[in-house]
């Protein structure tokens, strides 16, 4: 390998471009039309404009990322998350052609995609899964939910990331859901199966961060707590989950590795398990094929490079560590700042920054792609920047991230950062009594 | 009622599939105008594929692609510099992964300029030729 195409935008193009230096890689990134002047197109060696602003025309278009990553004499492709970082086609087409896609291979990123699919292999590899099946009707889904108990949660086999899950609080609802679910799921995923599952009502994100080499050698990183969520998408995520008993966290990490082994998993990728807070019991929700937003509060504690290990596993390096040498040290916690108005139903706030700064704070780490005078454009997610702190213990990254969000200075677009600070300050989070409903509850 | 991105291509489809000569749209804080005309007419919401410099007009790629000049290897180019085009003459194709894109030049004149070398790269937006407008 000697160059990378950088298939995404943002913070994590900038991400993957830093890596690539320090492994003496060059970086070629396609960028849209609105990100020609971004930070990642001015850090890697080379950008090329793949296409106009919106990403449905630029970069969700596989066959530009592969026909750009060669015209540009790369020899493998990077995808990041969100676009086409879980997408099987460009998986099989950059191999087609030669590249080396950094993920696994196409093959288990279907299988894994196809959320029935990736149940069905879990509970096969002894993984606890969550009650539930397929339904294909309204009467099927009422006479499953008699079985299960309200509410019920309706979810797309094609969904995953937390996109395409409805909840149901009785039999009228579910008879309302089940058919808009499966018709919105069949626009948005090419796919109208959905299912229903059991739901916990007091429940805890925990994910194990899991790598495997070409040879198949198979290690876990730790697991991070992802609860402090808002409609189904993170907001705070921290390593290692706090109050977790240590048989509890053996498990669930024993659980990540047993399912990457099962599906053949290769490079990095987080096994999903949804923790009742309630019974302590944990079940499998799904896997994600590609590096996660929130890695770096893994990289803190185990004082490793994430993107970098990919990079190494796609070439073909063994892992070079056992599960024996990964250590941890500390607690790490990120939060994500967003450009978004938290009084107006957290719409985005596209816009000019007319100020950004971060503190140098001991323990505090930012990746970002923002710079004064930099746009936000309206076309992608409206994520500024993570800040992820890294102390000796859960207090004290706290305390250095509550620093940070104090000092950090941004202007020209809404973000929020009145909604981290209320959280971290907020008794709940310190005592980690937090679930995956406790933010709409307790802060919005 | 505010308007997505998504809701002007929307927009812009329904005009596309439409006999409407025109369209004119506003709502608070945004102005719509779409005006139907032939391929030189420049298109709301995506740049332009010629753009104007010093009289003379760029044709802009329309896509990232490899640049072929002519039809195969050994065929004589769509066109050389001093060639006449009209609209909806073709200029050259971008290659997309195996997709063959023919080029239309978007507007009648005289080529003056090639700015690519046959079989390279080309970005989204980058010139290809620039034209004496007729």
């Amino acid at each position: 390998m000697r160059r990378v195409f950088v298939a995404n935008r943002g913070e994590i193009a900038l991400r993957i471009i830093r890596a690539c230096r320090e492994l003496g890689l060059e970086t070629v990134i396609g960028t849209s039309e609105a990100d020609r002047d971004s930070l990642p197109a001015r850090g890697a060696d080379r950008a090329v404009c793949i296409g106009p602003g919106p990403a449905a025309q630029s970069y969700l278009r596989a066959d530009l990322v592969v026909q750009a990553a060669l015209g540009t004499g790369c020899d493998a492709i990077h995808p990041g998350y969100g676009f086409l970082a879980e997408s099987p086609q460009l998986a099989r087409m950059a191999r087609e052609h030669g590249l080396v896609f950094v993920g696994p291979p196409s093959e288990v990123m279907e299988l894994t995609g196809d959320k029935l699919r990736a149940r069905e292999e879990a509970a096969g590899a002894g993984l606890p899964v969550l009650r539930g099946r397929e339904v294909d009707t309204a009467g099927a889904a009422l006479a499953l939910a008699d079985e299960l108990g309200y509410p019920v949660l309706v979810k797309a086999a094609g969904g995953g990331g937390g996109r395409g899950i409805k909840l149901a609080r009785d039999g009228t609802e579910l008879e309302a859901v089940v058919g808009l679910a499966r018709s919105e799921a069949g626009a948005a995923f090419g796919d109208d199966r959905v299912y229903l599952e059991h739901f916990i009502a007091a429940a805890r994100h925990v994910e194990v961060q899991i790598a495997a080499d070409t040879s198949g050698a198979t290690v876990h990183l730790g697991e991070r707590d992802c609860s402090v969520q808002r409609r189904y998408q993170k907001v705070v995520e921290e390593a290692p989950a706090p109050a977790l008993p240590e048989a509890t966290r053996a498990a669930l990490t024993e659980a990540g590795v047993a399912l990457a082994r099962a599906v053949g998993y290769r490079n990095l990728g987080t096994v999903e398990f949804v923790l009742d807070a309630t019974t302590g019991e944990f079940f499998f929700l799904e896997v994600n094929c590609r590096i996660q937003v929130e890695h770096p509060v893994t990289e803190a504690v185990t004082g490793r490079d994430l993107v970098a290990l990919q990079l190494r596993i796609a070439e073909g390096e063994p892992l070079g560590f056992s599960q024996d040498d990964v250590a941890f040290h500390g607690h790490a916690i990120e939060c994500r700042l967003n450009a978004e108005d938290v009084t107006h139903d957290f719409r985005p706030t596209p816009g000019t920054l007319s100020r950004f700064s971060v503190p140098d704070l001991p323990g505090l780490r930012v990746d970002t792609h923002c710079h004064p005078g930099a746009v936000v454009p309206p076309y992608y997610d409206s994520l500024l920047a993570k800040l992820i702190a890294h102390g000796r213990d859960r207090d004290a990254a706290i305390d250095v991230l509550l620093q940070a969000l104090e000092e950090i200075e941004v202007d020209g677009v809404a973000t929020n950062r009145s909604l981290l600070t209320s959280v971290l300050e907020h008794p709940d989070f310190r005592g980690a009594e937090m679930t995956t409903g406790w933010l709409e509850r307790a802060a919005v | 009622v505010e308007l997505t991105d998504d809701d002007v291509r929307e927009i812009l489809r329904i005009v596309a599939e439409t006999p409407l000569a025109e369209l004119s749209i506003e709502t608070a804080g945004f102005t719509l105008y779409v005006r139907r005309g032939d391929a030189s007419a420049p298109a709301a919401a995506s740049p332009p594929a010629a753009a104007e410099t010093n009289g003379l007009v760029t044709i802009e790629a329309p896509m990232l692609g490899t640049f072929y000049r002519a039809e195969g290897p050994g065929r004589a180019p769509f066109v050389e510099v001093g060639a006449t085009v009209e609209p909806d003459t073709t200029v050259c194709i971008i290659e997309v992964m195996k997709m063959m894109n023919s080029i239309p030049a978007g507007v009648a004149g005289t080529i003056e300029e090639v700015c690519e070398e046959n079989a390279q790269l080309v970005e989204y937006g980058q010139p290809l030729f620039r034209v004496r407008p007729a």
